[in-house]
C-alpha cells in the first residue's frame, strides 16, 4: 500500500492550505498534496479518486496547474454511480476548457448519459455539454438534445433548451433543426421551461432569418400573451422578486418582442399596447422593476416607430437620470446614446443633467456621461459645452484627464467654426492639460495656425503668456517653441494686434528667455529641446543683437550625451558662426502646412503614392503642371511661396516639416519616399537665394534628381530642420558639396588620376567670367563609371574666393565629387582649380549624362552665383 | 454572461466558471485584472466596470465580491438581479451562507451554480425548484454512500 493514497480529507486539506501563514508554506502543502495525487492517479486508485478530484479542483481555483488531474475527471465520468459521475463533470467543466483535446474523449460518456435512465444523470450531462461544448461535439449529440427538448421532466427539457443555445452558438447551421421544438417550448406554463425557451428562440433568430420569420409569424401573439399573463398575474410566492412576478421571465420576452418587432411593423403594432402598459405601471422603486423598465425602453427604442411609446420612454429614462442610484444613472446614460439616433432633440433636453454626470466621482458613470456629451454635441451648442468642459478639466481627476482631453480635442477640431476660437480652445486645453494631448493634436493645431495668417501675432503672445504659467504642459511648450521660432518679431513688435487682445512688451531677449526656460526644463523630453535649438537658431537670425547669447546657448549642447542634441548644437553653431550669409535663408519662414494634406493624412485617406517611376521626374519641363512627387520638395524648400499641393508622401510630413521626429526608424513608407525625394529636396534647399530672375528655363526638371539617391534615408527629416543641412555630413554622400557647402573647401590637393582620356574634352560651361572643361576618363572594366576632372579658370580680372561647385544628376546616375583642389580661384586664368567627379551610370548605354551644375563664389566679397546644365556630354558614357 | 467570479476581498477566488472560451492563462490574467479594479473601488459607485469592451456587473455580499461579466448590449440591471438570485439560494442552502461555507463546500456552490446557470444563461427563475432539485440530487449520492458502507461492512463480515 502506497503510504500517500490515503491521503487526507478534502476537507483537512483545505483547513491545512488556510492555516499557511506564507506563500511559500502553501506551495509547500499544494506540492505534497499534488505527489499524493499523481501517486494515487498512477496507481489507478479507485477508492478516493472523487475525493481526489474534488481536491485537485481546490487546488485548481488557487491558480496551480492541475492538468494532470484531466483523465481523472473521464475516469469518473465513465463510472456507473452518480456521486462519481457528479464530481466528474463538474471537474470536466472547471479543468478543462473547450479547446483541449482531451475532450473529445467524453463524447461517448456523454452520449450514454443523455440517454441515461436516470434524468438527473441526464441533467449532469446537459449541464456539463451546455458549458463547455466544442464545435464537433455539438454536430455529434445535437440530435440527443433536440430529442431531449421533448423529455418529460420539465427540468431537463430547460436544460436541454439552454444546451441548444450553446450549440447554436457553436454550429449556426443546425438552427433549422431547433425551430420547430423551440417553438413549442413557448406554449409551456413552467417558468423556467418559458425562460430558458425565450432564450432559445432569440438566439435562433440571431442565427438564422429563416428562424425569425418562422417565429415572428407564429408566435407574436403568443408571446405577447404570455407577457400580458404574467404582468397581470397576482402575487406568486415562488417568483416573486421585491413585488414582481418573476422578472427574469419580464426581460426575456421583452427582449424576445424587441427582435420580432425590429423592422416588422405589423409585429410591432401588436405589441403596442402591452408595451404601454409596462412602461406605464411597473414600480420602479426596486432594481428588479427598474431592470424591466430598463430592457422595455430598449424594446420600445428598437422596434418600429410609435412616438407615443417614444415619448414614454424618453420619460423612463429621464427619470432614471435623475434617480440618486449610481446603477440606474449609468443604465440611462447608456441608454440614451441609443435614444439619440432615434430622436436627438428629446436627448438634448436633458443635456444639462448629462454634463452633470460627466463631473461624477464615478468613473463609469463619467465615461458614459462623457461619450454621451460628445454625441450630444452640435454647431449650435458646442461653445457652452466646450466652455463647461474645458472649466472641468481644471479640476478633473488625473486619470480621467487623458479621456476628457481627446474628446475636448476631436470636439473642437470637429466642430470649430472660426480659427481664432480654435486657437483659444486647444491654448485653453494645452494649458490645462498639454501632457495628456496627443501628438496629432498640436501636429494639428500647428497646421492650423501656421494657415491663419491674420491670426500669427495673436497667436504667438498667447502661447508666449500661456506658457510662462504653465511650463509644464509638453505639448504646450512645442507649440510655444515652434511659433516663437517661426514668428518671433510678430511677439516683439505687437504685429497683427486684435481688438480683444491686451498688448503686451516683449522684448528680444524676453522671447529668448522663453526658450531657454524650457531648454533648461529638466522634466521636458528630448523632441522638445530639439525644437528649443531650432527655435533658437531662428531667433539668432530674427534677433541679431541676440545672437551672441543665443550662440552661447547653443553652445551648452555640445557636450550634450543625446547624439541628437549634441548635432544640432555643433551644426547650429557652426551656421551662426561661420555662415551668416545664408544663415537667414536657411531659417526663413517655414511656408503655410496644407491642411488638406494633413487632415487626409490623419485620416489616412491619401494612399502613398508610389512616387513617379525613377525617370518619370526626370524630363518634365518646367511650368508644367509638377509631378506627384514634387510638392512635398516644394514644401520643403524654404525660398518657396507657393501653396503646396497634397502631398503624397507616406511618412508623416508634419513631423518631417517640424523636425521633431527623432526616431531613426520613421514610418516604413516615409523612408521610401525619403529615398526617392531626398535627392529632390537637397536641390531645392540649395536653391535658396536663387534670384528669381536666373530662371532655369528651358531646361528639363534635373531638379528632381541629383547625387545618388542612396542619400540616406533619414535626410528627408533631417533637411527639413535647419538641422539637415549638415546631418548630411554623416550620410553615405559623405564628401558631398553639401558638405563644403558649409565647411568650405578643404584645401586639398588630391592627386588627380588620368586613366587617358577615351574622350573628348568638352566646354561643360562659359560665361563671360568663367570657364569649366570637363575631361572624361575610364576605368577598364567598369564601363558604367566615368571619372570627371572638372577644371575652372577665370576669365574676370578679379580673383574668386569661397568657390564652391555643385553638380546635380538624374536618378539613374550616381554622382560623387572629390574635394576641389582649392577654393580661390587666380584672375585672368593664371591659375585653375580642379575637382574631381565620379559618375556612376546605371542605364549605361541607353542614356547619356546629363547634369546641372550651380557655381558659386565671392568676387570683391560679393555672392555671385551661376548655374547651367550640361547635356552635350559624348555619347557613351 | 462569459464568467462568474467570485473574489473575496483579499483577492483570492473563491469560485470561477467560464462560459466562453478563456485559456488557463488568459483566466489568471482576467482574474488578476478585475480584482484589482473592482477591489479598487468605493462602496458608493455604480455596480459596473467595463472592461476590454465587455462590462462586468458586480456586487458585495460581506467579505465576498460577485462578479460577471456580460456583453455591452446586456441588461446590466438584470445580471445584478441574478446575482442577488444567486446569493438567495446559496443562503437557502447552507442556511445564512458565509464565505467558510463556500470555501468548505466550494462543490456545492458550483452545484447550486449549475442548476441556476447553463451556457450563460439563466435557466430557473424559481429558488424553490433549484432547492429541490440540488436536494433531490445530495439525496442520490447520500444513498449511494449508504449502499456503499453497507456493502463494505457486508464484505468486511464476510472477510471475519
Amino acid at each position: 500500500m502506497n503510504p500517500f493514497s490515503s491521503g487526507t480529507r478534502l476537507r483537512d486539506m483545505i483547513r491545512a492550505i488556510r492555516a499557511c501563514k506564507t506563500a511559500a508554506e502553501e506551495r509547500g502543502v499544494v506540492r505534497k498534496e499534488c505527489a499524493a495525487i499523481r501517486a494515487a492517479v498512477s496507481e489507478n486508485d479507485q477508492e478516493y479518486r472523487h475525493r481526489n478530484l474534488a481536491k485537485l479542483m481546490f487546488i485548481h481555483m488557487l491558480g496551480y496547474p492541475t492538468h494532470f488531474g484531466q483523465m481523472e475527471c473521464l475516469k469518473l465520468i465513465a463510472s456507473a454511480g452518480f456521486p462519481e459521475k457528479r464530481i466528474g463533470y463538474l471537474g470536466l467543466m472547471l479543468l478543462l476548457d473547450e479547446r483541449q483535446e482531451v475532450l473529445m474523449l467524453v463524447t461517448n460518456s456523454l452520449k450514454q448519459d443523455l440517454n441515461h435512465t436516470n434524468q438527473y444523470i441526464v441533467g449532469l450531462a446537459l449541464c456539463a455539454l451546455g458549458n463547455i461544448c466544442s464545435a464537433e461535439m455539438a454536430r455529434d449529440l445535437a440530435p440527443e438534445v433536440e430529442r431531449l427538448l421533448q423529455f418529460r421532466d420539465p427540468n431537463i427539457r430547460k436544460k436541454a433548451a439552454l444546451c441548444s443555445v450553446r450549440i447554436i452558438k457553436k454550429v449556426p447551421d443546425l438552427a433549422e433543426n431547433f425551430t420547430n421544438p423551440a417553438a413549442s417550448l413557448l406554449k409551456e406554463k413552467h417558468h423556467g421551461v418559458l425562460i430558458t425557451g425565450l432564450q432559445l428562440c432569440t438566439d435562433l433568430c440571431k442565427a438564422s432569418e429563416e428562424a425569425l420569420e418562422y417565429f415572428r409569424k407564429k408566435c407574436t401573439e403568443g408571446v405577447v400573451k404570455v407577457l400580458k399573463d404574467i404582468a397581470n398575474s397576482p402575487y406568486a410566492p415562488e417568483y416573486d422578486i421585491s413585488g414582481i412576478p418573476d422578472p427574469f421571465l419580464h426581460i426575456r420576452l421583452l427582449r424576445f418582442l424587441r427582435i420580432l418587432g425590429q423592422g416588422d411593423a405589423d409585429a410591432s403594432d401588436c405589441m403596442n399596447d402591452i408595451l404601454a402598459q409596462v412602461a406605464t405601471k411597473t414600480e420602479s422603486n426596486k432594481n428588479a422593476g427598474n431592470a424591466i423598465l430598463y430592457e422595455c425602453v430598449e424594446t420600445i427604442m428598437s422596434i418600429e416607430d410609435n412616438s407615443g411609446l417614444r415619448v414614454l420612454a424618453i420619460n423612463i429614462l429621464g427619470r432614471f437620470l435623475s434617480n440618486r442610484d449610481n446603477n440606474i444613472r449609468y443604465v440611462a446614460l447608456n441608454m440614451l446614446m441609443k435614444a439619440i439616433t432615434v430622436d436627438t432633440q428629446a436627448v438634448q433636453r436633458h443635456r444639462v443633467t448629462i454634463l452633470e454626470c460627466v463631473k461624477d466621482s464615478d468613473a463609469s458613470i463619467r465615461k458614459r456621461a462623457l461619450e454621451l456629451v460628445f454625441l450630444l454635441v452640435n454647431d449650435s451648442n458646442v461653445k457652452p459645452l466646450t466652455k463647461e468642459l474645458i472649466e472641468y478639466l481644471e479640476v478633473s481627476d488625473q486619470e480621467f484627464k487623458g479621456d476628457l482631453t481627446a474628446k475636448i480635442c476631436s470636439i473642437v477640431e470637429k466642430f470649430s467654426t472660426d480659427k481664432i476660437w480654435y486657437i483659444d480652445q486647444m491654448l485653453k486645453v494645452l494649458s490645462e492639460a498639454g501632457n495628456f494631448v496627443k501628438d496629432e493634436v498640436w501636429h494639428g493645431l500647428i497646421v492650423v495656425i501656421s494657415n491663419a495668417s491674420n491670426l500669427h501675432g495673436y497667436t504667438v503672445r498667447s502661447l508666449c503668456k500661456a506658457v510662462q504659467t504653465s511650463g509644464e504642459q509638453e505639448s504646450l511648450v512645442r507649440v510655444a517653441v515652434w511659433c516663437i521660432g517661426e514668428y518671433a518679431e510678430m511677439l516683439v513688435n505687437n504685429t497683427g494686434m486684435l481688438d480683444v487682445e491686451e498688448p503686451i512688451t516683449v522684448t528680444e531677449s524676453d522671447a529668448v528667455d522663453v526658450i531657454e526656460i524650457a531648454i533648461k526644463r529638466h522634466t521636458l523630453d528630448l523632441t522638445t529641446r530639439a525644437m528649443c535649438l531650432s527655435a533658437l537658431l531662428k531667433l539668432s537670425s530674427r534677433f541679431p543683437a541676440c545672437s551672441q547669447r543665443i550662440k552661447d546657448i547653443i553652445i551648452q549642447y555640445k557636450g550634450s550625451l543625446v547624439l541628437e542634441l549634441q548635432q544640432r548644437s555643433i551644426e547650429f553653431n557652426s551656421i551662426i558662426e561661420k555662415h551668416q550669409n545664408i544663415r537667414s535663408l536657411l531659417v526663413e519662414r517655414m511656408p503655410v502646412l496644407d491642411e488638406a494634406t494633413y487632415n487626409g493624412r490623419r485620416a489616412g485617406s491619401l494612399p502613398a503614392t508610389t512616387s513617379a517611376s525613377n525617370g518619370a521626374a526626370l524630363n518634365l519641363p518646367n511650368g508644367v503642371a509638377k509631378p506627384a512627387a514634387v510638392p512635398l520638395v516644394d514644401l520643403l524648400d524654404l525660398s518657396s511661396d507657393v501653396v503646396p499641393a497634397p502631398s503624397p508622401s507616406g511618412g508623416d510630413f508634419l513631423q518631417d516639416l517640424l523636425g521633431v521626429d527623432l526616431s531613426p526608424a520613421s514610418s516604413q513608407s516615409g523612408t521610401i519616399q525619403a529615398q526617392k525625394n531626398g535627392t529632390d529636396v537637397l536641390l531645392d534647399l540649395l536653391s535658396i537665394g536663387t534670384p528669381p530672375a536666373q530662371s532655369t528655363s528651358s531646361t528639363s526638371d534635373i531638379l528632381s534628381s541629383i547625387q545618388d539617391n542612396k542619400t540616406s534615408s533619414g535626410m528627408l527629416e533631417r533637411l527639413s530642420s535647419p538641422s539637415g543641412l549638415s546631418a548630411q555630413a554623416s550620410s553615405p554622400a559623405g564628401g558631398s558639396p553639401i558638405m563644403d557647402l558649409l565647411d568650405g573647401f578643404a584645401p586639398n590637393l588630391a592627386t588627380q588620376e588620368d586613366n587617358g582620356p577615351a574622350y573628348p574634352s568638352l566646354v561643360a560651361f562659359e560665361s563671360s567670367s568663367l570657364k569649366l572643361m570637363f575631361n572624361f576618363s575610364k576605368s577598364p572594366g567598369n564601363p558604367q563609371a566615368t571619372t570627371i576632372q572638372a577644371t575652372f579658370t577665370n576669365k574676370s580680372t578679379n580673383i574668386f574666393t569661397d568657390f564652391i561647385f555643385q553638380a546635380a544628376v538624374p536618378k539613374f546616375l550616381q554622382l560623387h565629387l572629390d574635394p576641389a583642389s582649392s577654393n580661390t580661384l587666380p584672375a585672368s586664368g593664371n591659375g585653375s582649380i580642379t575637382q574631381d567627379l565620379r559618375v556612376t551610370n546605371s542605364q549605361h548605354g541607353k542614356k547619356s549624362l546629363v547634369m546641372r551644375i550651380r557655381i558659386s563664389y565671392k568676387v570683391n566679397s560679393k555672392d555671385v552665383l551661376e548655374e547651367g546644365q550640361i547635356n552635350n556630354f559624348p555619347r557613351g558614357l | 454572461i462569459h464568467f462568474v467570479l467570485l473574489i473575496s476581498r483579499q483577492g483570492k477566488v473563491r469560485l470561477t466558471k467560464w462560459y466562453s472560451p478563456y485559456s488557463q492563462k488568459e483566466r489568471a490574467k482576467v482574474i488578476r485584472e478585475l480584482s484589482g479594479l473592482i477591489l479598487t473601488r468605493g462602496p458608493k459607485l455604480c455596480n459596473f466596470v467595463e472592461w476590454r469592451g465587455l462590462k462586468v456587473v458586480y456586487k458585495r455580499y460581506a467579505s465576498l465580491y460577485f462578479c460577471m461579466c456580460i456583453n455591452q448590449g446586456d441588461n446590466e440591471l438584470e445580471v445584478l438581479e441574478i446575482i442577488h438570485h444567486f446569493v438567495e439560494i446559496l443562503d437557502r442552502y447552507f442556511g445564512s451562507v458565509c464565505e467558510l461555507d463556500l470555501i468548505f463546500n466550494f462543490h456545492k456552490a458550483y452545484y447550486i451554480l449549475d442548476e441556476l446557470l447553463i451556457a450563460g444563461e439563466l435557466q430557473e427563475s424559481s429558488k424553490k425548484t433549484v432547492a429541490r432539485l440540488i436536494a433531490a440530487q445530495d439525496s442520490l449520492v447520500e444513498a449511494a454512500k449508504e449502499q456503499a458502507s453497507s456493502i463494505s461492512n457486508m464484505i468486511a463480515q464476510a472477510a471475519k
